[in-house]
């Protein structure tokens, strides 16, 4: 018994021991600053800043190898801690959200051909160009829903991306996910967008869509600042964006809209409201 | 005779009943052929001809870009009224020339015939490449390039593809019957070229005439005619090499790094025409054919006939489409409509209904490895379509996802019917995207 107890307890010493010797000789020196900036961000290792997830992110920002404001999804917030853990001034930019620049469902938009691929909207841009008539529409797919970390992109019943705005942190992942660039960054407070992403001829468009951007100039008559038209696409400018509003009423084919009165159709999305906290941030 | 083949595979109903007995038939040429500059893999050509312009049939109309590249001709005498993109068999416009004939169908005189006995084979290979002669069984390989192996590579034997493993088509099997001094001399073209005497003809054991008929006609001129199982794809180049000599082309090889040169039966005729009588590669035969095609042929057409002439000359549509192919069913590409001209690489135009065309439904894999047993190239269809779905691109590609000929064996069989080849195309357009990145 006395044998058992003592050749156990020494076993138990010694390795304590040889524990202990190897926690000190072989330590690995954390920069405290470095865990109190991975503390301070979100921990959605979603990869805008451009490294694989948070924790490469805090190393890099407190060796200074990269910028301390690349860290979309927490915003001014996070922005301001980092660099009050750095001693660092803190140079925010503007918040950001994703918006898809169409609104031609299933119900608006005609299809060139029945599609019955892959669920993958690059899959099915490589045939034919799409299945849409329209060259630059929303394929309706998912892929940017899928590739979306945060859960701010719902497909509506009849295919058609739509963003949150209280959700998207802007990280982007969405607009390199999508094959026809139907998804923009916009600064967060401006409300008004264009919804159409087909350069074609007004004509064109009326062929393949109800809610398509033909060219008609009445929005740009009516907000000369707001609004620029490049290759028959009207779309907002984004420094007079407050002068955008009273152009939606007067679009004849209903293709810009105010977010500030609901999101597209079908959304279940509640309707957004003016930012304010992350506005305040700037 | 016995029948060779190759591992893995499967046979699906070949369905050729609907137009093997039926001899080739000339099409008339349409109101307007439309003539794509992009016929073949490689450079498209560059089209040399304007509005206005009276051409001669087989003048060339577009100019080869660089080595992989041929010149494209005009299909028949008449005026180009017009040069703009139409859409194409790829489903998108691109650049073509519009000719409306003027019924003479006059050659163009400065085309002549030479005697391949008394021709260089550099000067052969030129009036090859100058014919615009491609591979026809639709893959619309330059031919010269196939006849330019590099210096360190020999050649010992010429395959000729009479296979036609795809459901449906017929086009080369007429041929073979009816063609065969055409193809004889095309062949032996060949094998000057490259230097060398063996050469064997593949047909697949569904053509007992043609078997039959060809060792017959071949035999006073050692050329072997072997007889292969029915079995889908037997007329991939890999699994035809496979069953003809039992080499293997190694993983990211062509056929050369076995000493084995293939060309489609189509091409060997074409190029016996584009040397003896000079005349470039301007019709070709295609099979029309398919439940939704009221008289199925196999009709000699101009390159550029619309197919909506084609179907016309076939006794019209049987009720609705649903699908139009363009090339056989396990392969062939769908289109968008009858407004696309047939080209080159067109072996034939199936036409199907709703009713024809099976419900899938895709539904999870139930693990039974049966895409596994059937791929000819022996890699793991399911393993790799879930690293597709996945995105993981290297996974995919440590899988050989590569070495995938996209033959469709998998999905045919998947008794999930999970769209299995789709998902393996999709992830190699990732590493060849991943690949040019670095």
């Amino acid at each position: 018994m006395l044998a058992a107890i003592l050749s156990i307890g020494g076993i138990g010493l010694v390795a304590a021991a040889a524990l202990g010797v190897a926690a000190k000789k072989f330590a690995v020196e954390v920069d405290p600053r470095e865990m109190a900036v991975l503390e301070v961000l979100p921990g959605a290792n979603c990869g805008a800043c451009g490294l694989p997830g948070c924790a490469g992110y805090a190393k890099g920002v407190v060796e200074g190898t990269i910028a301390a404001n690349l860290c979309t999804p927490g915003g001014a917030e996070t922005v301001e801690q980092i660099a009050h853990i750095l001693g660092i001034e803190a140079i925010t930019s503007e918040p950001k959200v994703a918006v898809v620049l169409c609104q031609g469902d299933n119900q608006k938009a005609t299809a060139k051909y029945r599609y019955l691929g892959l669920e993958d909207c690059n899959a099915a841009q490589k045939i034919a160009d799409g299945p849409k008539a329209c060259p630059g529409g929303c394929l309706g797919l998912g892929s940017c829903e899928r590739a979306c970390p945060f859960g701010a992109i719902e497909m509506t019943a009849e295919g058609l991306a739509v963003i949150s705005r209280a959700k998207c942190t802007g990280c982007e992942k969405c607009v390199a996910a999508c094959p026809r660039q139907v998804i923009r960054m916009a600064p967060l407070d401006a409300m008004t967008h264009v919804l159409c992403n087909s350069h074609d001829k007004g004509a064109a468009v009326r062929k393949y869509c109800q809610i398509g951007c033909i060219g008609c100039n009445i929005c740009k008559k009516t907000a000369p600042e707001a609004y620029v038209i490049e290759n028959f696409l009207a779309r907002v400018e984004y420094q007079h964006h407050l002068d955008a509003a009273v152009a939606v009423e007067k679009c004849p084919t209903k293709c810009i809209r105010d977010f500030s009165t609901g999101y597209p159709q079908g959304s279940s999305f509640p309707p957004p409201t003016v930012p304010l906290k992350r506005d305040a941030a700037v | 005779m016995t029948q060779k083949t190759f591992a893995g595979g499967l046979h699906p109903p070949d369905s050729k009943q609907f137009s093997a007995h039926k001899p080739i038939e000339r099409c008339p040429l349409p109101a307007e052929l439309i003539i794509p500059a992009a016929q073949h893999i490689g450079a498209p050509a560059e089209i040399c001809v304007a509005v206005g312009d009276l051409v001669k049939k087989g003048q060339i109309i577009a100019n080869a870009k660089g080595f992989v590249s041929v010149p494209v001709h005009a299909s028949t005498s008449g005026e180009v009224i017009a040069v703009e993109p139409r859409l194409h068999p790829m489903g998108r416009p691109l650049p073509a020339v519009v000719i409306k004939p003027d019924g003479l169908d006059q050659w163009d005189e400065s085309l002549k015939g030479n005697d391949p006995e008394q021709l260089d084979v550099a000067t052969l290979k030129d009036l090859i490449r100058n014919a615009g002669i491609v591979g026809l069984g639709g893959a619309t390989f330059p031919a010269h390039v196939k006849l330019s192996p590099p210096q360190d590579k020999t050649i010992d034997t010429l395959i000729l593809n009479g296979v036609e493993c795809e459901p449906f088509l017929t086009a080369d099997h007429r041929l073979m019957l009816e063609e065969s001094a055409r193809l004889i001399d095309g062949i032996k073209i060949l094998c000057k070229v490259l230097g060398i005497s063996t050469a064997i003809i593949g047909i697949e054991a569904n053509k007992p005439d043609a078997i039959d008929f060809l060792s017959k006609e071949c035999a006073p001129h050692k050329i072997a005619v072997q007889s292969l199982k029915v079995q889908y794809p037997q007329g991939a180049e890999k699994q035809l090499i496979d069953a003809c000599t039992g080499r293997q082309v190694p993983s990211g090889g062509l056929p050369m790094d076995c000493g084995v040169v293939v060309q489609n039966v189509g091409t060997a005729a074409a190029i016996s025409d584009a040397i003896r009588l000079g005349r470039p590669l301007v019709e070709r035969i295609a099979t029309i054919t398919g439940p939704g095609i009221k008289e199925p042929k196999n009709l000699l057409i101009a390159i550029g006939t619309p197919l909506q002439h084609l179907v016309n000359q076939c006794g019209g549509l049987n009720g609705e489409p649903a699908k139009i192919i363009m090339g056989g069913p396990m392969m062939g590409q769908t289109q968008l409509s009858l407004e696309v001209p047939a080209i080159r690489g067109t072996s034939g135009v199936l036409i199907f209904r709703e009713q024809d065309l099976p419900q899938m439904k895709a539904s999870p894999c139930i693990r039974c490895g049966r895409c596994i047993s059937v791929c000819p190239i022996h890699l793991q269809p399911t393993t790799i379509a879930t690293y597709a779905r996945l995105e993981l691109v290297d996974e995919a590609e440590s899988y050989h996802a590569l070495d995938c000929i996209e033959c469709g064996c998998c999905t045919y069989i998947c008794p999930a019917t999970l769209p299995l080849v789709q998902s393996i195309r999709h992830i190699k357009g990732g590493i060849m995207a991943k690949r040019r990145k670095l």
